[in-house]
């Protein structure tokens, strides 16, 4: 689905403000995959996001979406976005919002409709169809951003901290809904977070990030099955937590290179 | 209901105040140290305002309708150059915010010349527009363009922040449906921009009444209520009364204005709201 070949964003080059916002990032995201990128701010995580939705040109090397070019591929709409605000049209009603992608695309009234109560249907909030986003709360915001993203049914999902402004109750509650919207729209998603438990409980696999210049360090696999409520207390589950933990500190502390749950968990245990 | 009232109990209260001042002000004014810090109270100076109603019903000095009717005509004549100027001035504006949202470059070369427009003198002005346009367009049509250059000003400025004022991450989220220059200005930063607007269009209308009344006078144009300011201000100390009773008219012309402007607001605010 996604696929980044030495990826490098320079910010202002040859100015005085020059910086390296992302440096040779390889790497690549199969169809129906759930990837997050976590790392420090200013580790040019939401700047990968960016270079993947076509929205900042690279310096250099090749991002392909889709098996196009980024630029071809945000043409034709192969992805939607959901932001850390969830930026709806305060002037639009609920519904008129998650018709945006497809008024903009020309799709026809019944159509959009139909559509997006379909998408209000998936998030849960049918019956705030006509109110304004300003009458709900953020949480129920961000889900309107969701349904919206999902709209024009996108193979992609791009998210830059999407829960980042949520309360905690909020935010795992949305983290399993979206993980059922995904599995049932079978959505391929690239998750930006700075949130270890958020990156773990939700991806297949985490793509760690370390700051200036940002480039990946470090790819876990996250291997926890079907992620239910119980997911959050198994020890599986903080010995990825652990590892994730370590490779963000850096190569000096991480313990394994292939950290896995055998290894890691009873660190955990000897700790709590 | 409220707000009716409220703004009645205004009108009231400055009614009171005039006559209240009227009655324990000095004749004379009050001066200190050779400088008079508070305006005479006599009948040339303050007329009772009962004397300015009652010289409404009357007939200007060589007879004819009464003053009332008079004023409504000015006015009405007034009104007609004051909307052909703010209709021009608002698109003149419009179309400058955009243009400066549309390129940065634009907006540098453009803004500090737009400021700079409002600070030329306008009786400065207002001849030498009227002896360009006067070879081109009739009288009023001068006048109306005067009222346009100040009607210009606050369309543009506010209208330029509205339309700058989505978010990054709203720019981004158009960005993202490769929506062009065109889809995102009439989505997403015209309706943004409707807050900024509306504000601006109302100090815009004010203006454009400010600029018709001195146009008129300075141009020397017959039929608005600009002329008859000037011309029953000659007749001050004689009939003091008749001065308030053009300036009441231009008063009132600015508040229907503004008035039609606040009801174009609530009724396009709530089309847009979809």
């Amino acid at each position: 689905m996604i696929e980044l070949s030495g990826v490098t964003k320079v910010f202002n080059p040859g100015r005085a403000g020059e910086v390296t916002a992302v440096a040779a990032a390889d790497l690549t995201v199969a169809a129906g995959e759930f990837v997050s990128l976590i790392g420090p701010s200013g580790c040019g995580k939401s700047t990968l996001l960016r270079l993947i939705a076509d929205l900042v040109p690279p310096s250099s090397g090749t991002v392909t979406v889709a098996g196009k070019p980024a630029a071809r591929a945000r043409r034709d709409r192969d992805y939607g976005m959901v932001f850390q605000k969830a930026g709806l049209f305060d002037w639009r009603t609920v519904r008129r919002n998650v018709e945006l992608p497809l008024e903009l695309r020309g799709t026809g009234r019944s159509e959009r409709h139909a559509r997006a109560a379909e998408m209000l249907e998936l998030v849960g909030l049918s019956e705030f169809a006509s109110h304004y986003p300003a009458q709900l709360s953020g949480g129920m915001q961000q889900r309107v951003s969701i349904a919206r993203a999902l709209a024009d049914a996108p193979p992609l999902l791009l998210m830059d901290e999407p829960f980042g402004a949520l309360d905690e109750m909020t935010r795992e509650r949305l983290q399993g809904e979206l993980l059922r919207i995904c599995a049932a729209t079978g959505t391929t998603v690239v998750f930006v977070t700075h949130s270890i438990d958020e990156a773990v409980f939700l991806s297949g696999r985490v793509a760690v990030m370390s700051a200036r210049p940002g480039r990946i360090t470090d790819v876990i696999d996250v291997d926890l099955g079907e992620r239910t409520e119980a997911v959050r207390q198994a020890p599986e589950y903080f010995g990825y937590v652990t590892a994730v933990r370590q490779a963000l500190r850096g190569p000096a502390a991480a313990v394994p290179e292939q950290a896995g749950p055998a290894e890691s968990a009873p660190a955990v245990r000897a700790e709590k | 209901m409220k707000r009716t009232a409220g703004s009645l109990a205004l009108v009231a209260s400055a009614a009171g105040a005039w006559e209240l001042y009227k009655a324990i002000g000095s004749a004379d004014g009050t001066s200190v140290g050779g400088v008079r810090v508070l305006p005479r109270a006599d009948d040339a100076a303050m007329p009772h305002l009962w004397t300015v109603l009652h010289r409404l019903g009357e007939p200007e000095l060589n007879g004819g309708a009464p003053i009332w009717e008079v004023l409504v005509k000015a006015c009405l004549t007034t009104l007609g150059i004051v909307s052909a100027g703010f209709a021009a001035g608002a698109l003149v504006g419009l179309a400058l915010a955009v243009l400066m949202e549309r390129s940065s470059f634009a907006e540098r070369g453009l803004l500090p010349y737009v400021v700079l427009s409002q600070t030329v003198p306008l009786v400065a002005l207002a001849p030498v527009i009227a002896g360009w346009g006067g070879q081109l367009m009739p009288q009023w049509a001068t006048v109306s363009v005067i009222a346009a250059y100040l009607a210009f000003f606050p369309v543009a400025v506010g209208m330029l922040r509205g339309l700058q004022s989505p978010s990054a991450e709203a720019v981004e989220l158009m960005d993202s449906y490769s929506a062009g220059w065109w889809k995102t200005l009439v989505k997403l930063r015209m309706p943004a921009s409707l807050p900024y607007l509306f504000p601006a269009l109302k100090l815009a209308g004010a203006a454009a009444v400010v600029g018709a009344v001195v146009g008129e006078i300075s141009t020397g144009t017959r039929g608005g209520i600009g002329r008859l300011v000037i011309e029953y201000s000659r007749e001050a100390t004689t009939d003091p009364a008749k001065v308030y009773t053009a300036m009441l008219g231009a008063a009132l012309l600015g508040l229907a204005v503004t008035g039609v402007l606040t009801l174009a607001q609530r009724l396009l605010i709530k089309e847009i709201r979809t």
